[in-house]
C-alpha cells in the first residue's frame, strides 16, 4: 500500500478486497483474487509481475472500463461498482487518461485531431481544444508534428501523442498498460523520462509493466501473482 | 466530429467502401426501375386519356372502348340527350371499323375511325391537312408507307371483303389529305381516319355485308365543363342512357389498375428484393467494419466517448454509403429505365404514347427515402454491436491477437 504524498489522508485510488471472474469457455478464471490497495494524489505507482497475474485487470478496474465481480473500488471518492454505463463513460472523459501498449491512435486523424478528440466529447470548444491539443504535443517533444497522422509518425511519437490524448481533459489520474511494450530500448526509455517529468508535474500515474527500467522509475511498485498482491 | 469520424472511416477502405457504394447503386436504380414500371404504366395511361381533355368514355354496356365490334344504336338520340347537361362540353362520337385500302393493286388492310373532325380527340396531325370534306381519308405513317402513298392520291376504300365471291364490300373512293398519329393507337398496325358519316355511308352500302353502321358508334368522347365533376356526369349518363357504360378517367384507371395488378406486384416484390440487398450489403460491410476495428472502439470508449456517439458514428457510416449509392443509383436507374422503355415501347400492339417506366419525383424521392430507411435500419445492428462491445474485454483479445 502506498502513502498519500500531499499530505491528506485520502488516497486517488481506494481498492478493497476486490475479486474478478470472467467466464473463458466453460471455466471461470479467477483473475483477481481479493486485491486491496490505494494510491495517493501525485503518487507513481507501478504494478508488476508475470503475465496472467491480473495486472491489466486491476487497471481496468482502477480506470472504471471494468467493474469487479465484488468488493470496491474507489477513485477521486466515486465507488466504480455502482456506476452506470454513462456515468462511468463521463468519470472517464474528465478524470482519467488511458496509455495503451499499442498506441492505438484513429489512423484517420492527424496528431493534432487525436489529441482534441477527448476534448471535443468533452464539448471544450473547437479553438480552445486545438490550442490545447498544440500545448500538449509540445509538451511532449512533437510540436513540430502537429498535422502528421499517426503511419507518418515513429512508434515513440505514436506513444507520446498517446500520452498528450491522456492528459487533454486534465485528468485526475493517468493509467499505462504497458507503454513501453511495443516501444525499443531508447524510445522506452524517452516515454520512462516524460512520464517521470509528467509525475513531478503534479500527474498521479498508475503503470502496469514487464519493463524493470519503467518500474524502477516509480515511485512505489505493487507485486502482484495469481491475482493476489504479494508485495507493496 | 462523428460525421468526420465517419467519412474518415469509409476513406480509410476506398475501394470496399466504393465496392459497396457500387453494390447500393445498383440495388437502388433497380429499386428506381421497379418503382417507376408498377406505377408508369398507371399514370402514363391516365396522362394519355387525359391528353385531349375528355374526362368520359361512353362504350356499349358492360364493354371496354373498341374491346368488341359492338356499337352503340341511336347516336343522334344519344347525343340530344347528352346536350341537355349543361356540364357536359364537347361530345365526340367515333366509329370503328375494319377497312380494306386498295391502292395499286395493293389491298392494305386495318382499322379506321369515323369521326367529327371539329371535335376529334383520336390524333394528331402530322403533315398534309385534315377532314374537311366526305372523300377525304387520313391515314397513320405505317399503312401510308404500306400503301406506298402520296398527298392527293385516290383510293378504294372497301368496309369487307369475301374470299369466296372475291368481292368488296362498301366501297367508296376516298382521297389521301393527310398523314396522322393516332394517340390510342398502335406504331405498327395500319390506321385511317374519315368523317363518321362517310363510315356510316359505307356501312349503308356494306349492309349486305352483315355491318349497319347508320347512327351508330363504337364511343362517345365526353368533355366535362370546368368546374363540374366529371364522376357526377358519369352517374347522370349511365342513369339515363341505358344503353352505354360511361366510364371515367378513374373508372378506366382502376380497370387498368386491376389488369396490371400482377405485374405492379411483380415489380414491387423485385423492388423490395432490391432494397433487402441494398441493406444486407450496408449491414455486412458495417458489421465487418465494425468487428475490424474491435479494439479502435473500445479505445474510444475508454477514454470516454459515449455509447451514444459510437452509434451515431457507425449509423452515419451505413446512411452515408447507402445515400452516395443512392444518388449513383438514381442516374443508373433513370439511364437503364429509359434503355428498357425504348425496347418494352416497341412491344407490337401498345399505343405509341405508353410509357412503362415513367419518371416520377414523387416516386424518386419515396425510394430514396427508403434507402435511407434502410440505410438508417442497416447501421443500427452493427451499431448496436459496437456499443455494447465490453471494453476491458476487447481490449484484453486485441492485447492477445
Amino acid at each position: 500500500m502506498t502513502s498519500p504524498r500531499d499530505g491528506t489522508d485520502n488516497p486517488i485510488v481506494s481498492v478493497r478486497d476486490v475479486r474478478r471472474d470472467y467466464p473463458v469457455g466453460a471455466e471461470r478464471v479467477h483473475a483477481l483474487q481479493g486485491v486491496s490497495l490505494d494510491v495517493a494524489r501525485g503518487d507513481y505507482v507501478a504494478i508488476v509481475g508475470p503475465s496472467g497475474c491480473g495486472k491489466s485487470t486491476l487497471l481496468n478496474l482502477i480506470g472504471a472500463i471494468d467493474q469487479p465481480t465484488s468488493g470496491s473500488v474507489t477513485i477521486a471518492g466515486r465507488h466504480v461498482e455502482s456506476m452506470t454505463d454513462r456515468e462511468a463513460t463521463q468519470f472517464r472523459l474528465l478524470n482519467i487518461g488511458f496509455v495503451f501498449q499499442r498506441f492505438y491512435l484513429l489512423p484517420i486523424l492527424s496528431a493534432v485531431e487525436n489529441v482534441a478528440l477527448p476534448m471535443a466529447e468533452a464539448k471544450v470548444p473547437k479553438d480552445e481544444r486545438v490550442k490545447r491539443a498544440s500545448e500538449l504535443l509540445e509538451y511532449v517533444g512533437l510540436g513540430a508534428r502537429l498535422r502528421h497522422r499517426p503511419s507518418e509518425l515513429s512508434g515513440g511519437e505514436q506513444q507520446r501523442v498517446a500520452i498528450a490524448r491522456a492528459l487533454a481533459n486534465r485528468p485526475s489520474l493517468l493509467l499505462a498498460d504497458e507503454p513501453t511494450g511495443e516501444l525499443d530500448a531508447r524510445t522506452g526509455t524517452e516515454i520512462i523520462r516524460l512520464f517521470q517529468r509528467l509525475n513531478e508535474d503534479g500527474t498521479t500515474l498508475v503503470v502496469v509493466t514487464h519493463d524493470e527500467d519503467l518500474a524502477s522509475a516509480a515511485r512505489h511498485k505493487i507485486h502482484m501473482r495469481d491475482g493476489r498482491v504479494v508485495e507493496s | 466530429m462523428r460525421g468526420a469520424l465517419a467519412q474518415a472511416s469509409l476513406i480509410r477502405h476506398r475501394a470496399r467502401t466504393g465496392l459497396a457504394v457500387l453494390g447500393v447503386a445498383i440495388a437502388a436504380a433497380m429499386l428506381l426501375d421497379m418503382v417507376m414500371l408498377a406505377t408508369g404504366m398507371r399514370e402514363s395511361f391516365r396522362e394519355l386519356l387525359l391528353s385531349r381533355g375528355f374526362q368520359l368514355r361512353l362504350a356499349p354496356k358492360g364493354t371496354l372502348p373498341f374491346d368488341t365490334d359492338a356499337t352503340i344504336p341511336g347516336v343522334s338520340a344519344i347525343i340530344a340527350t347528352l346536350r341537355t347537361n349543361p356540364a357536359i362540353g364537347d361530345i365526340s362520337p367515333v366509329l370503328g371499323a375494319s377497312i380494306h385500302v386498295l391502292r395499286s393493286g395493293r389491298d392494305v388492310s386495318g382499322s379506321a375511325i369515323g369521326i367529327n373532325p371539329v371535335v376529334q380527340g383520336d390524333y394528331e396531325l402530322v403533315s398534309g391537312r385534315d377532314l374537311k370534306n366526305a372523300d377525304d381519308i387520313v391515314l397513320n405513317d405505317f399503312m401510308w408507307r404500306q400503301l406506298g402513298a402520296r398527298f392527293g392520291d385516290t383510293v378504294t376504300v372497301a368496309l369487307g371483303y369475301d374470299p369466296q365471291t372475291r368481292t368488296y364490300s362498301g366501297q367508296r373512293r376516298l382521297v389521301l389529305v393527310g398523314l396522322v398519329r393516332f394517340i390510342y393507337g398502335a406504331n405498327d398496325q395500319p390506321g385511317a381516319a374519315v368523317r363518321r358519316e362517310t363510315l356510316e355511308s359505307m356501312g349503308t352500302a356494306g349492309a349486305s355485308a352483315g355491318r349497319v353502321l347508320r347512327d351508330r358508334a363504337s364511343l362517345f368522347m365526353v368533355r366535362v365543363r370546368n368546374g363540374n365533376d366529371a364522376e357526377q356526369v358519369r352517374n347522370w349518363i349511365e342513369a339515363r342512357i341505358p344503353s352505354v357504360s360511361a366510364i371515367s378517367i378513374a373508372t378506366a384507371i382502376a380497370q387498368v389498375d386491376e389488369r396490371l395488378s400482377y405485374f405492379r406486384q411483380l415489380a414491387l416484390i423485385l423492388g423490395a428484393v432490391s432494397l433487402f440487398v441494398g441493406f444486407l450489403l450496408v449491414t455486412t460491410l458495417v458489421t465487418v467494419s465494425v468487428n475490424e476495428r474491435a479494439g479502435e472502439i473500445a479505445v474510444m470508449r475508454a477514454i470516454g466517448v459515449s455509447r451514444s456517439h459510437v452509434v451515431q458514428q457507425i449509423v452515419i457510416e451505413g446512411v452515408a454509403i447507402t445515400l452516395l449509392g443512392a444518388v449513383l443509383g438514381l442516374g443508373l436507374g433513370l439511364v437503364t429505365a429509359r434503355y428498357l422503355n425504348t425496347i418494352l415501347s416497341a412491344f407490337p400492339g401498345l399505343p405509341m404514347a405508353i410509357d412503362f417506366f415513367l419518371f416520377q419525383p414523387r416516386a424518386a424521392w419515396s425510394a430514396l427515402g427508403l434507402l435511407v430507411v434502410s440505410g438508417i435500419g442497416a447501421g443500427i445492428y452493427p451499431a448496436w454491436r459496437a456499443a455494447s462491445l465490453p471494453i476491458a474485454e476487447s481490449l484484453r483479445r486485441e492485447a492477445i491477437a
